[in-house]
């Protein structure tokens, strides 16, 4: 403050040179890895609590322990006893809706990527709005209809219900990566008498390799973590994905918090697992899902 | 021919959507002009009844509250995704050891089932034997009811959204930032804008286009939020957590009263497709840019 005052007002103002400038702000980096990771420790506490919170001996508090030093796995053995059923009909659903999904987004991508109709802009429109229909809405309808065609309670009108949260994203994905292929490709192999079909499964399939991967995550994902359409299509316990396990345990039995959390440990290691082995596939669909 | 066959590749996407989205659309109009009840499930029934459907939801003492608290709770969530995302989007901006490995670990809470981040607070707020009522304890604070008073509970379900959003918002975020040219702010700082100036004069108005898209998009994602709300509070306590998409769900599939619930839903279309052309604007200019 007082220097600012005491200067002459006539004096000219000194100009630090840019290199002088960029010699103050000159921090370590080293201190922005600890601010990085003292952010992220932050961020990722409640998913630490979470396992935590799954390695306590069972009982009816969570006044447990801030480190698992003596683990027990009782919460595991009543998760996998009680949900083991519900986390394979989850994997069945979520790979069932991955390969319906692939099967039906793949060709339309390739279409409103390539071919010259005039209803691209139109049906791209109409996808992206797809996108933004509450899931309730789904929900309402097709309660009333698998109940007339005997869909419900079953694991089909699972994957039907679920590839509604991936189709119109495997489809915007999926034609931005088409977009580049050179359509002289294409023509060289219709030439040599492939049909269109021949050309898309030998040519186009393997070139989208890679948004082939990300959209298929992202369907994987999406049907894994589905509790909408478990709670309202389901109503048995024949067919029951983990999510709507975990909402009933926190309604029923929230006393056993150890098989609570067991099972939400259990039901995050695909996303653990993706995460740290196709982070890139990830960041991608993150970013394209919202920008294309 | 070759038309035919074209046209095929596109059939099984378009029988998709108009029987998972057109239909249940329409559905949702004609149900809410019905008396669908459980008992339409027996009889075959359902009486039109015109309007009635939507005179129960404006006069029900829900139906304002749930209003509000859809806005409050959409507001409140965006604003804090986007304050905190934007400042962890620019902090990660620099180029510092571990900063990519980092930045990506932070998608995580992104990628859980909601269902399983709600039960994981639920623990985490529990008032008696929470750890976040033993950590505010340490400084003195009394155990605050976070789920069980209606006083606290939208604020606590907000915060919980707040947590889950934050990575999405800095992914896009980050994004954005990284197509700034560099020499904006090398020209920038021999005219002197470093720090905030920077920021203010050269960051802001550049990431604007991508800031509405982050913006309408997370309207859009939070407007319709079930499971977050359902796992931590079930629309309680007290109906402090009531919201449209709640109401819908709970009418249809706790009352069964499918047709009150489909005349919740169109409310619910009605705000989300405002923000949905608002969305497609933006895009279209973040595009265009």
């Amino acid at each position: 403050m007082t220097s600012i005052i005491s200067t002459p007002v006539d004096a000219p103002r000194p100009q630090p040179s840019l290199s002088e400038r960029r010699g103050v702000r000159k921090v370590p980096s080293a201190v922005f890895t600890v601010l990085g990771i003292f952010f992220l420790a932050v961020m990722l506490f409640p998913i630490y609590w979470m396992v935590n919170a799954s390695l306590q001996p069972s009982g009816n508090t969570l006044s447990g322990e801030w480190f698992p030093v003596n683990p027990s796995f009782a919460g595991y053995q009543t998760a996998i006893a009680d949900q083991g059923a519900n986390l394979l009909t989850s994997l069945i659903v979520s790979l069932g809706t991955v390969v319906f999904s692939l099967a039906v987004a793949a060709p339309a991508a390739y279409a409103l990527a390539q071919f010259r109709f005039r209803w691209v802009g139109a049906a791209l429109l109409a996808i992206l709005i797809s996108q933004m229909i509450p899931g309730i809405v789904i929900a309402n309808a097709l309660y009333t209809a698998y109940n007339d065609l005997g869909l419900l309670n079953s694991i089909p009108g699972l994957i039907l219900a679920d590839a509604t949260h991936a189709i119109p994203f495997a489809i915007l994905i999926l034609r931005a990566s088409m977009l580049s292929i050179p359509a002289s490709i294409i023509e060289a192999a219709r030439v040599d008498g492939a049909g269109f079909f021949r050309a898309f499964v030998s040519i186009v399939i393997p070139i989208s390799r890679n948004g082939l991967i990300t959209a298929g995550l992202f369907a994987f994902l999406f049907t894994w973590s589905d509790f909408l359409f478990a709670l309202t299509l389901t109503t048995t316990d024949e067919v029951r994905p983990v999510t709507l396990g975990i909402y009933q345990y926190l309604g029923s039995q929230v006393g056993n918090w150890s098989a609570v959390m067991a099972t939400a440990v259990l039901s995050s290691l695909p996303a653990i697992v993706l995460l740290v082995i196709a982070q890139r596939f990830i960041a991608a669909g993150a970013v394209g899902g919202a920008v294309k | 021919m070759e038309k035919v066959t074209k046209i095929l590749f596109v059939v099984p996407a378009g029988l998709f959507l108009l029987l998972f989205f057109g239909y249940p659309v329409v559905k949702n109009v004609t149900m809410s002009l019905q008396e669908y009840t459980s008992r339409t499930f027996f009889t075959g029934e359902a009486p039109w009844v015109g309007f009635a459907n939507y005179v129960t939801i404006f006069t029900s003492n829900l139906f304002v509250p749930s209003m509000v608290n859809t806005a409050l709770f959409t507001v409140g969530s965006i604003a804090g995704q986007f304050a905190i995302g934007l400042a962890l989007a620019v902090f990660f901006k620099r180029r510092f050891p571990l900063s990519n490995f980092l930045r990506s670990m932070l998608l995580l809470p992104w990628l859980l089932p909601l269902i399983v981040a709600s039960a994981t607070w639920r623990s985490i707020l529990d008032q008696d034997s929470g750890v976040l009522n033993q950590f505010i304890g340490v400084f003195g604070v009394e155990p605050v009811p976070w789920l069980t008073s209606p006083g606290v509970a939208l604020i606590a379900v907000i915060l919980v959204n707040i947590w889950i959003g934050i990575p999405f918002n800095v992914t896009i975020l980050y994004g954005g930032l990284q197509d700034i040219p560099e020499e904006l702010y090398e020209a920038g700082a021999l005219d002197g804008a470093t720090g905030w100036a920077a920021f203010r004069y050269i960051t802001w108005p550049n990431l604007r286009p991508v800031v509405s898209v982050v913006l309408v998009l997370g309207v859009v994602y939070t407007i319709k939020v079930l499971d977050i709300i359902l796992g931590l509070t079930d629309g309680g306590p007290a109906n402090s957590t009531q919201t449209l998409s709640i109401r819908s769900y709970q009418e249809s599939f706790v009352s069964f009263e499918f047709g009150v619930g489909a005349a919740y839903s169109n409310v619910l279309i009605i705000v989300s497709l405002l923000f949905a052309l608002i969305y497609l604007r933006a895009n279209r200019r973040a595009v265009d840019e």
